[in-house]
């Protein structure tokens, strides 16, 4: 298929978005995600909801260092993961624990790298959010916006050489999208005819700074046209668009026909982070605007009109969830920071001479002033 | 000059920007959310209000975009002066910093020069882990053309920020986040600058020399008060200009106490302080009385969980100024 005929496939209007305000969807789409998934991703979302809540407020108390909502986005993030195969890396931004827990990441490991403490896998080495979980194909991600883009190209180049049939999928914000390494991410990837998807969560903000801001086009999706490669601009609220979009990309990249740039239009429903204060800079209303398209609500009118999902049903889903949560943050909170000694592992694969030396100064410094 | 204000860190940077945007019209600050919202720790609060959206805007997210149209905006005659929003993020402008506003001056033979600002919060002790965290003050300083300059206080901070944008070259400007707003002082409420390429004498003393400069600042004062308690006397300098450096204050101070210790939060390997130690040996080494002593990060990235490990803390500053003094 030639690069241009998919755009347009991708980019036909009546694909952007597929479930209707109602709830209901064209009956030959429903299988895109069949009633036990959609079930199972209507859950996580409700877990997700639960974490950010109760994470947040153990941030205000003090027993979390930093912490990041992704309220109002889970449809990209747990949908995107959904339509993948499970051994497709997924470079994250920051913001997309749900994908995480799609992949079925435990909650522990998840906490524990939040906390920094002694049975995170990364060694309390990194601010939360900064996961990385090899085992689920979760490469470490970085703050410096952008940086992972390039990274899932050169990925998804491997995967062709190599031929793992895997396609490389790496999240942004469309803030991120203004960095050079966006550009050459794109450009790249379709010279290399990488197994690559770019997702870029378009919430509408990057801290307090409007997408008007960050480009004066009206579409991010649109400049994938100027790379040579698919693009398309769905509805980010509308976890059977995303889960389409997602899977006719990997597809698509699977087959050899390169990559695709996808937008999904969202709202970051809570503050940046929990060091921000959104009611600075944009209106109340805006906030309220946007509750209608709530990723949660949308899913759960969805799986109600397939008959599946009651009231019920979905107050036993918030107790599990609660119950999971409050389980999760007492076994982590429990656990020691990492030791002292690791401080100095890891840097390289074996330990310079001049870095063991100042491990074991420090150490003597230790131990004599417990002396 | 004789108003004098209490301020913390921020508000004395604010200060002098609204200062020197008053008084020049050609200024301009851009930066990452710096406009209508003031920037994340809101140092450029109310500007935009105050001098309009033309004068301090927002950019959009890319920080080699931000320096490299900085560069082409004071080619053209504007004044720009740049927020990076953490340091740990300056570099994708690097190349931009580095081999382009550095050497601009050098490589036209004079006939232009860059007079420019790019401020940046920088250092640890906030628990930002890897990327809120580092310090970067010695890959600027290794780049011959620019300026390298590190407040310790709202005091030194506006004073230094007003003479960094009167300054005809390209200024970096590393602001310590962890004493934005951990300390207020009084400031004067009108102009003043402190020069560059010179140091403060904080403390005199006559057993050893302490170095230091941006946070490390305190960490030096709190050692300095406990080595008083086990007798010893410490003189204390802070650098402030961290490139171009004042190497007189430090060897006058040196040839006096014959010890010296420089303190630095960045990894210890080709840092500031080698350079120091390195000239200080040189030049007074008749003088001296122990070796030339330094503490710094270790040589590992900027960790999370293990920050105070990380930072040179004042106990690790005493004990090493007590193996000085006693050498
Ligand atoms: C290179 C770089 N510059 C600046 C920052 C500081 N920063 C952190 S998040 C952020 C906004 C990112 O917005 P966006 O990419 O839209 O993602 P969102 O947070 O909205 O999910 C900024 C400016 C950073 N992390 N990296």
């Amino acid at each position: 298929m030639g690069q241009a005929s998919c755009l347009e496939a991708l980019m036909t209007p009546k694909l952007r978005s597929i479930l209707n305000a109602d709830g209901s969807c064209a009956e030959e789409l429903r299988d895109l995600v069949p009633d036990s998934d959609l079930l199972a991703i209507l859950r996580i979302i409700l877990l997700n909801r639960v974490m950010d809540r109760r994470l947040m407020t153990l941030q205000r108390q003090g027993r979390l260092g930093f912490y990041m909502t992704s309220t109002g986005e889970e449809a990209v993030t747990v949908g995107a993961a959904y339509a993948l195969r499970e051994d497709d890396p997924i470079f994250l931004s920051y913001r997309e624990v749900g994908s995480l827990l799609w992949r079925k990441v435990p909650l522990n490991a998840i906490m524990n790298q939040l906390i920094g403490n002694a049975q995170d896998l990364n060694k309390g080495r990194q601010m939360p959010f900064h996961y990385c979980f090899r085992e689920h194909h979760i490469p470490s991600v970085s703050s410096p916006v952008g940086t992972q883009l390039p990274h899932a190209c050169g990925f998804g180049y491997a995967a062709r050489i190599l031929k793992t049939s895997q396609v490389a999928l790496a999240f942004c914000g469309e803030g991120a999208a203004s960095e050079g390494d966006f550009h050459t991410a794109l450009n790249f990837s379709g010279v290399l005819n990488a197994q690559t998807i770019f997702l870029i969560r378009n919430n509408g903000y990057a801290i307090s700074t409007p997408e008007s801001v960050q480009t004066k086009a009206c579409s991010l999706a649109s400049r994938a046209e100027g790379y040579g490669i698919a693009g398309v601009r769905i509805d980010g609220t509308d976890l059977l668009m995303v889960v389409r979009a997602v899977r006719d990309a990997a597809e698509r990249a699977r087959g050899g026909g390169g990559p695709a740039l996808i937008e999904a239009l969202t709202y970051r429903m809570g503050a940046h982070s929990s060091a921000d204060d959104p009611t600075r800079y944009r209106p109340e209303e805006e906030m309220r605007q946007w509750e209608k398209l709530d990723a949660l609500a949308r899913v759960r009118l969805h799986a109600k009109w397939r008959g599946i999902w009651t009231d019920t049903e979905e107050e036993s889903a918030w107790a599990d969830a609660e119950k999971a949560v409050s389980q999760m943050i007492s076994e982590c909170e429990r656990l020691p920071p990492p030791p002292v000694e690791s401080l100095f592992d890891d840097v390289y694969e074996r330990m310079p001479a001049v870095l063991r030396t100042q491990k074991e100064e420090y150490l003597r410094f230790l131990r004599d002033r417990k002396r | 000059m004789a108003d004098l204000v209490q301020m913390n860190m921020i508000q004395a940077l604010n200060n002098a920007l609204d200062i020197y945007m008053r008084r020049e019209a050609t200024a301009i600050i851009m930066g990452e959310d710096v406009g209508g919202f003031g920037g994340v720790f809101r140092v450029t609060e109310g500007l935009q209000q105050k001098y309009g959206a033309e004068r301090v805007f927002d950019t959009p997210l890319a920080e080699a975009g931000i320096v490299g149209t900085a560069i082409g905006m004071a080619l053209g005659g504007l004044q720009p002066i740049v927020e990076i929003q953490f340091a740990d993020f300056v570099f994708p402008a690097f190349d931009q910093i580095v081999n382009e506003a550095a050497k601009y001056r050098y490589r036209c033979g004079g006939q232009y020069g860059l007079k420019m600002v790019i401020r940046m919060p920088y250092g640890g002790g906030i628990r930002g882990g890897h990327y809120h965290s580092q310090s970067p003050e010695a890959y600027f300083a290794h780049t011959p053309g620019l300026r390298v300059v590190i407040p310790s206080g709202p005091y030194e901070a506006k004073g230094l920020l007003l003479a960094a944008l009167d300054c005809p070259d390209p200024v970096v400007f590393l602001e310590p986040k962890k004493v934005y707003r951990s300390v207020k002082t009084h400031v004067p409420k009108d102009y003043y600058t402190i020069p560059l390429e010179k140091a403060a004498l904080v403390r005199e003393g006559r057993d050893a020399t302490l170095v230091a400069y941006g946070a490390m600042m305190e960490v030096a004062r709190e050692a300095v008060l406990l080595a008083e308690g086990e007798g010893y006397d410490v003189e204390v300098i802070d650098l402030l200009s961290i490139w171009p450096y004042d190497l007189k204050a430090v060897l006058s101070s040196v040839e006096k106490t014959g010890r010296l210790l420089v303190i630095q939060e960045a990894p210890q390997t080709c840092g500031v302080a080698a350079e120091l130690l390195a000239e200080v040996q040189r030049r007074a080494f008749t003088r001296l009385r122990a070796p030339l002593r330094r503490i710094a990060g270790f040589d590992t990235p900027f960790p999370y969980a293990l920050e105070d490990h990380y930072l040179p803390s004042k106990e690790r500053v005493l004990d090493v100024l007590r193996k000085t003094i006693e050498f």
